[in-house]
């Protein structure tokens, strides 16, 4: 009887559009989850025990936790980087992968390594890893975070010498970091979908008409997220 | 050896946008009709359906919807001294695949060309004389004009359900639309868009300047609709997941929501997915076409499907392609500047200015695929190419699509890439931005073009389409006038920062970066078999029981996106070969 009467007031709570009504079968609050595996425990799929820790410290430094806002960590971005790799991505599934290659074109040219990018990954990460152990006399997972951020900046800008095979190496690296912190959580990272709370997106509400309204000009949205799997924050 | 499949009066390759209206076009004439796909069956529900579909990762960054390299992708070069290498995951352009091809996946954008597009070349000469037109520039009138043309924008409007404000009604001024746009018969079927705060500043700052503002024209619905062939259309939700998703709100116009559930009820009407066509399959004599061969995926198998009629409607590359592969029509050869096929590549040229403004939240996830305002004061029929040293124009807008964090995530020139003044710059600047955009033409020139690459192959051990491609003085010139214009309007509306992007002298065309799937040309139209490939009713001149649909007609890229002129041309050839061809079938020209 009482189902019907707190199913309106929940929906009316919600969004009163067409994807709250249809949340207002499937949300869950974050707290009624079942905890994920803690990252220090997380078995990688692609990556290796040293692969692992580089990814771990590297992510931490391109997003770092300090200051406001979550950091890669707290997002499980590892996590998502990892999957991603073991998965279409990571393999080049869907990529045209057949020779000949000539991945010293010009970049105009986009990708033209005969790598996957799971193996530019494991090619950069150990050529990486050699030119901090000759410029800093260790792995980069063990350097201080200031040696880190050295460190990473020179690949960015391309001062540590690549192979032209795994010149992609940083973009891929940082734009999946991106991809960890901001993707729906049901890929592995955005944990919480605390990048989402955090910057004001609300996930996949998708719908939204009412905000067009002149009256809602310059008036933040106040709907936490929301995600696939319908869970709320 | 193939298998041969039943005879069938018309097969249609690819059942995208153009394969769809085709097919209920000559399923309505009594026709057999066998539409080939080649890649997989796709509805609303299940596969555009809420909440899945709401996945910017799998859809807007790994490209859910989109062709995979994998299975079909072309070579690219800058001009005929390099080597062409391929296109070996998306950027650039993104390719339909699968039921409703890229007509499941665009923005809605819904335009007519100019009349004066359809007669570029005469206009130029005409207006500022032969002269002007550079040496190495191969642009052409099409054959067809822009009132012959207007009943099939019409319908094509009214099918697809296009939310918008006319302009000039049969030559009345109508205030609020766009002044500059050829006479229309009638107003749009649905009132525009509602309009986000971006669009509407942009919208004042115009107005403030005495230029001309008006709703883009959008294929979103503004109200609830039903088109001629009863199919029904919901009011769009602005559910910020349009370009590069499936509508999840039955909003979007697309072979799905416009036609395809209509079309799978007329029992003379068939199609099979999971079917490349590998080429068009001519007659001992060459003149005609006996039916395609296409792969059936899932038999694992080469199959003859022997028809009276072929239409080409597998999108404007894969048009050319089958069509070189096939030999229909003379390879074009850009040394003698003999031949049609593959020839006037050519793609668009745009650029915008980015606006932050600190004290202003845009809420950037409300969004709509075609919402804003646009502007066409430097229009190509409002512009002095002879004073202004180009040739071409462009539409400038303003309107906000999707606030994925992924993609759309526009942050000032200061903020770094990485590390903690990142996290503090997307905290601070997401949501606080706008841009205002060119969207331009691109002229053809004599050295872009498209034929097949001497190196590499496609899965079925053919060769894979090569393009030659670059930027050229003249479309530069036109860019860096847009962004003249649209620097003050920028400033006028006092963003806290702003910053550029358009083309720059010496620039160089970039596959990484997404630009527009507006590729066009290769199989173009025109009146005269020595220049062109179809002819006037998209007829191939050669090979008369062959129609090649999409933008590969179009002579030169036009200022605006494709689609209305694609399915105006595309009902317009619908009815010769209703009206004219099926009659008597012959050349029709
Ligand atoms: C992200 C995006 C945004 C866009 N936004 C806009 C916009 O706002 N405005 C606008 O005007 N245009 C826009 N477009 C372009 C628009 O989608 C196309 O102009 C339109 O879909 C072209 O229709 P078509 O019938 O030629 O091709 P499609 O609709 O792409 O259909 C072609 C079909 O043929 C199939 N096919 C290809 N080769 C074969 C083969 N050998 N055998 C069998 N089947 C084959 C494909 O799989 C596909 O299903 C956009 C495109 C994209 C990708
Ligand atoms: S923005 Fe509107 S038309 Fe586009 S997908 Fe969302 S509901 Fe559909």
């Amino acid at each position: 009887m009482s189902t019907r009467d707190f199913r309106t007031t929940r929906r009316q709570f919600l969004t009163g559009g067409a994807a709250g009504a249809a949340l207002s079968t499937v949300a869950r609050p974050l707290a009624a989850q079942e905890p994920p595996v803690p990252l220090e425990q997380y078995r990688a799929e692609y990556f290796n025990a040293a692969e692992w820790a580089f990814i771990m410290a590297a992510t931490a430094r391109l997003i770092p936790a300090d200051g406001d806002g979550p950091g890669a960590l707290e997002t499980r971005v590892p996590v998502f980087i990892d999957r991603e790799m073991a998965g279409e991505f990571g393999q080049a599934a869907t990529w045209y992968m057949e020779g000949p290659y000539q991945p010293d074109a010009a970049p105009l040219f986009g990708y033209q390594s005969p790598l996957t990018p799971a193996e530019v990954y494991r090619g950069g990460i150990s050529a990486f890893n050699d030119w901090c152990e000759r410029h800093h006399d260790a792995a980069f997972a063990d350097l201080d975070a200031d040696a880190q951020d050295e460190a990473l900046s020179a690949l960015d800008s391309g001062e540590v010498p690549l192979e032209p095979e795994l010149r992609d190496f940083f973009d891929l690296l940082l734009q999946n970091t991106k991809e960890g912190y901001f993707a729906d959580p049901k890929h592995g990272g955005n944990h919480e979908m605390a990048s989402w709370v955090y910057i004001g997106f609300p996930g996949a509400r998708a719908s939204f008409l009412e905000w067009t309204d002149p009256s809602k000009d310059n008036v933040p949205y106040p709907l936490g997220p929301v995600s696939i799997a319908g869970e709320r924050a | 050896m193939a298998r041969e499949e039943k005879r069938k009066d018309v097969v249609i390759v690819g059942l995208g946008w153009t394969g769809a209206m085709l097919g209920i076009e000559l399923a309505d004439e009594g026709l057999e009709v066998l539409a080939l796909e080649r890649g997989p069956d796709r509805d609303t529900v299940p596969d555009f359906q809420y909440p899945d579909v709401a996945d910017e990762l799998k859809y807007g960054v790994r490209y859910g919807f989109m062709q995979k390299p994998k299975n079909s992708t072309v070579t690219m070069r800058h001009n005929t001294g390099e080597t062409a290498l391929p296109y070996r995951h998306l950027g650039s352009f993104l390719p339909g695949d699968g039921v409703g091809g890229a007509g499941v996946h665009w923005n809605g954008h819904n335009w007519r060309a100019m009349a004066e597009e359809f007669r570029l070349r005469s206009y130029v000469e005409e207006e500022f004389g032969a002269d002007i037109i550079p040496d190495d520039m191969t642009i052409q009138d099409w054959g067809v004009t822009y009132d012959e043309l207007e009943p099939h924008f019409d319908r094509f409007e009214y099918m697809a359900g296009i939310s918008g404000q006319a302009g000039n009604i049969n030559g009345e001024i109508i205030p609020g639309g766009n002044p500059f746009e050829a006479p229309r018969s009638r107003d749009y079927p649905m009132p525009p868009l509602a309009q986000t705060l971006d669009g509407r500043m942009f919208r004042d700052a115009a107005d403030a300047m005495g230029l001309h503002p008006f709703p883009r024209p959008a294929a979103n619905a503004s109200e609830a609709y039903v088109n001629e062939y009863g199919m029904q259309l919901g009011p769009c939700n602005y559910c910020g997941f349009c370009e590069r998703f499936g509508c999840l709100n039955y909003s979007k116009s697309s072979p799905q929501t416009c036609i395809l559930d209509a079309l799978k009820r007329r029992t003379n009407f068939s199609y099979r997915t999971h079917c490349e066509v590998l080429k068009v399959e001519k007659a001992a004599d060459g003149k005609t076409a006996t039916g395609v061969t296409y792969w059936d995926e899932k038999a694992g198998e080469e199959v003859f499907q022997p028809a009276d009629l072929v239409i080409l409607a597998a999108y404007q590359l894969h048009n050319v392609h089958l069509m070189l592969l096939s030999e229909l029509g003379e390879p074009y050869n850009p040394q003698t500047g003999e031949g049609v096929t593959g020839k006037n590549y050519a793609y668009q040229m745009n650029g915008g200015t980015a606006l932050f403004f600190e004290d202003v939240d845009f809420n950037p996830f409300v969004g709509a695929g075609s919402n804003g305002y646009c502007i066409d004061d430097y229009a190509i029929n409002q512009i002095d190419f002879a004073a202004e040293g180009f040739i071409g124009g462009s539409y400038i807008s303003a309107g906000q699509f999707n606030g994925q964090p992924i993609r759309s995530m526009r942050l000032p020139g200061d903020v770094p890439k990485w590390g903690a003044g990142w996290k503090e710059g997307i905290k601070k600047w997401y949501g606080h931005s706008m841009s205002i955009g060119s969207h331009g033409s691109n002229m053809a020139y004599r050295d872009c073009y498209l034929d097949l690459d001497p190196t590499y192959k496609d899965q079925h051990g053919r060769p894979l389409m090569r393009m030659t491609f670059d930027w050229k003085d003249n479309d530069i010139r036109m860019t860096q006038f847009m962004r003249r214009k649209i620097e003050p309007i920028a400033q006028s509306m006092n963003p806290t920062s702003w910053a550029s992007g358009y083309k720059d002298a010496g620039a160089k065309y970039d596959l990484r970066p997404y630009q527009t799937t507006h590729n066009v040309g290769g199989t173009i139209m025109g009146d005269d078999p020595k220049t062109s490939v179809l002819n006037r009713y998209l007829q191939c001149w050669d090979v008369h029981n062959v129609f090649a649909m999409g933008a590969g007609a179009f002579p030169q890229n036009i200022q605006y996106n494709p689609t209305g002129v694609v399915g105006a041309l595309a009902y317009w050839a619908a009815e010769a070969i209703r009206k004219d061809y099926l009659p008597n079938p012959r050349p029709l020209v």
